[in-house]
């Protein structure tokens, strides 16, 4: 019997192309301004246009700056930012794309704009020139990360020319703790099963505590799936993603509102459905997470100590623990609440949502940041956020603590705009990658929940942010 | 795109698990928005000692000796050797572009990550996933006294070793095709335009609330 992933690929398949390759209809493609420039050329090159226009929506994110937003575009000092951003502006008007431009309130991380703007809806196919194209998963879509070259084949043919993948279900029982979050959860399950541990697969999230979870934090597991290898994650349609949905820009209405409804109460996983694999994790058992390494798998407990290579289960992994201890200035068995930090990123398409702005400033509220913190950023994940965050007070909330407020962007989760670390810094922070030098060049990040960074802000080391609660 | 059939070329062992798209390509050097001038900042963190910026040459750059594609003995190699998922991380096509431009034509690894295996067939570069025993041998000749040069087949899937030995691997067939007669993607799916159309109709007919779009003009809005 059919699993989510089986019937929305049923209800997209167009039918095999010559080469075997099965053809898969896409109802959406976001664009931004890193992964499309190559793709619009491409188009143009071979005489081709865009199948359907409309199915496109675009916004800048990458690289635009956090600060001197007033000025757009003219804002950018970085000419190579600049040049990408003005080519995403051309390539919208000359396409005929529908483009939230940097001086649109609506303006934002593409995985924090498209939920939001109710683009993003169950059931649908979703594909963007980005991995973490996984976020939009939450609400029943199957939404897929893809190289610039599928960008332009979905441009011209409406398409993604693809094998299906096989079905894991990560079944999670129990509720999360307090203090415990769906960042902690996705990173344990990354610990668990490794960072190529669902390639080939498309997760479905199950069980307790992904039912118990609002569509924010649905977002953040589905965003991470990529990082466990999985080009896709999936969480089942229940009245959490009806009630998100509802009065949503994009959404449909009125009539169409009860017919789209229908179709997406079906939109989960037959009883009987069978996976390829099953993964159980007991919600209960979960602790705040940090990462000490340089692979997103490289986690352990807040409790916990960094791991020692001489106990690695082959020579590649004990290489690999060796490598990323001396990369991020850290010793074998080091507990993890002695690391001190330099930077406070809270951010990203994974962490940047209300909902993830509440929560830190929760912790920070009446607190300061501790003087050894050289800095504390709080970028919103859309111009929207922002709005309502400054409205219920967030903003004043960290400012008087010392963070700095910043405007919607990627930011420093990858840092192709100023906000970066410098070499040797340790950054608590709330994105999805803690490769070598994602943040900065030679820069150390440890990936944390919204809640565990602000904690880590104040105290200006990794603290338990249970006993803080 | 290039056609991919017979290749001969040294290896270069570059013994490192879970090789992330960040380290192929670096996102300070994304910045371009042409599909070249990648080449020159492949695993630039590793290969260079100083953080570079985008249109300094290698040449202007101080090298790191100890990396292993700057061995001497490295230079002119055209497969590279690497250990499992390989690729993982950023969707970014950069990273192949990258290894193309740099001279590789090929890449050996026991597995790879989705998104950069797909990236791979569209642009020409041959990712062949072997079994670690086989991956393990490979390094240690590449390693050894005299390097290691093979000679991919497509053709056959065989690689060709120098010692007369030759190593089976598989490709998906769709894939394979495409490289081999370097076919053009899209132009093989524009051949079913009309089928595309037929679905299109019947599938807006199933789901109403899709068709107008959100990409529609705001204008237009009911």
């Amino acid at each position: 019997m059919p699993t989510l992933y089986d019937k929305i690929w049923a209800d997209h398949l167009i039918g095999e192309r010559e080469d075997g390759q099965s053809l898969l209809y896409i109802d959406l493609q976001l664009l931004h301004e890193v992964t499309s420039p190559q793709a619009f050329a491409g188009l143009g090159e071979a005489g081709r246009v865009l199948w359907r226009k409309e199915a496109n929506l675009a916004t800048p994110d990458h690289n635009v700056p956090t600060d001197n937003r007033a000025a757009g575009i003219d804002g950018i000092a970085d000419p190579v930012a600049r040049e990408q951003v003005v080519a995403l502006d051309d390539n919208c008007r000359r396409h005929g794309v529908r483009q939230f431009g940097m001086l649109d309130p609506r303006q934002g991380i593409v995985h924090v704009m498209g939920p939001e703007q109710g683009a993003t809806q169950p059931g649908m196919t979703i594909v963007c020139g980005d991995s973490h194209t996984s976020t939009h998963g939450a609400f029943g879509a199957l939404a897929q990360g893809i190289g610039t070259s599928e960008v332009e084949h979905v441009m011209a043919t409406q398409c993604l020319a693809q094998s299906k993948a096989r079905n894991m279900a990560v079944q999670v029982n129990g509720e999360l703790p307090a203090g415990v979050y769906a960042k902690d959860l996705a990173l344990a399950l990354i610990g668990s099963i490794g960072t190529a541990g669902a390639t080939g697969h498309t997760i479905e999230y199950q069980g307790e505590a992904v039912r118990g979870l609002s569509m924010e934090g649905r977002m953040t597991l589905c965003n991470l799936s990529i990082e466990a290898g999985a080009r896709a994650g999936l969480v089942a349609v229940d009245d959490t993603t009806l009630d998100y949905l509802k009065g949503r820009p994009l959404a449909p209405s009125g009539s169409e509102w009860q017919a789209a409804e229908s179709h997406w109460q079906a939109l989960v996983s037959d009883a009987d459905a069978e996976f390829d694999s099953t993964v159980n994790l007991d919600a209960v058992a979960l602790t705040p997470q940090v990462t000490w390494g340089t692979s997103p798998e490289m986690v352990a407990g807040i409790e916990e100590a960094t791991p020692n290579p001489c106990r690695a289960a082959d020579p590649t992994e004990a290489d690999g623990v060796e490598r990323a201890l001396a990369y991020m200035g850290l010793a074998a068995d080091q507990p993890i609440a002695d690391i001190r930090l330099d930077r406070v990123f809270i951010g990203s398409c994974t962490n940047a949502r209300l909902e993830d702005l509440r929560v830190a400033a929760r912790i920070v509220a009446g607190k300061r940041v501790a003087a050894s913190v050289k800095q504390a950023l709080v970028v919103p994940g859309s111009g929207l956020v922002k709005q309502a965050a400054e409205a219920e007070g967030l903003a004043d909330t960290f400012t008087a603590a010392g963070f700095e407020w910043r405007a919607p962007g990627c930011s420093m989760c990858l840092a192709m705009n100023p906000d970066k670390l410098l070499p040797g810094e340790h950054c608590a922070s709330t994105s999805n990658r803690n490769f070598e030098g994602r943040q900065g060049h030679r820069g150390r990040t440890h990936l944390v929940s919204p809640a565990m960074a602000a904690a880590a802000a104040v105290a200006g080391r990794f603290v338990d942010v249970r006993d803080w609660l | 795109m290039k056609a991919f059939q017979r290749e001969t070329g040294l290896a270069a062992p570059l013994d490192r698990a879970n090789v992330d798209t960040d380290q192929i390509i670096p996102k300070q050097f994304l910045k371009s928005i042409k599909r070249t001038g990648f080449g020159d900042n492949l695993f630039d963190a590793w290969r260079f000692l100083d953080e570079g910026d985008i249109g300094l040459t290698p040449n202007e750059r101080r090298l790191n000796h100890r990396f292993v594609l700057n061995q001497p003995r490295y230079q002119e190699a055209g497969v590279l050797l690497a250990r499992r998922n390989f690729g993982c991380g950023s969707s970014r096509e950069h990273a192949v572009w990258a290894l193309l431009e740099y001279g590789f034509f090929a890449v050996i690894a026991p597995s790879f990550a989705d998104i950069f295996f797909e990236n791979c067939f569209k642009n020409g570069l041959l990712p062949i996933r072997l079994d670690e025993a086989v991956v393990d041998d490979l390094f240690e000749r590449a390693q050894g006294d005299g390097g290691l040069e093979l000679t991919i087949d497509l053709e056959t899937l065989q690689i060709q070793l120098p010692d007369g030995g030759e190593i089976a691997f598989e490709v998906p067939p769709g894939n394979r095709r495409k490289l081999l007669e370097g076919l053009d993607d899209i132009g093989l799916t524009l051949a079913q335009a009309d089928r595309i159309r037929t679905f299109e109709a019947s599938y807006y007919q199933r789901h109403p609330w899709l068709k107008r779009g959100a990409g529609a003009d705001e204008e237009t809005a009911p």
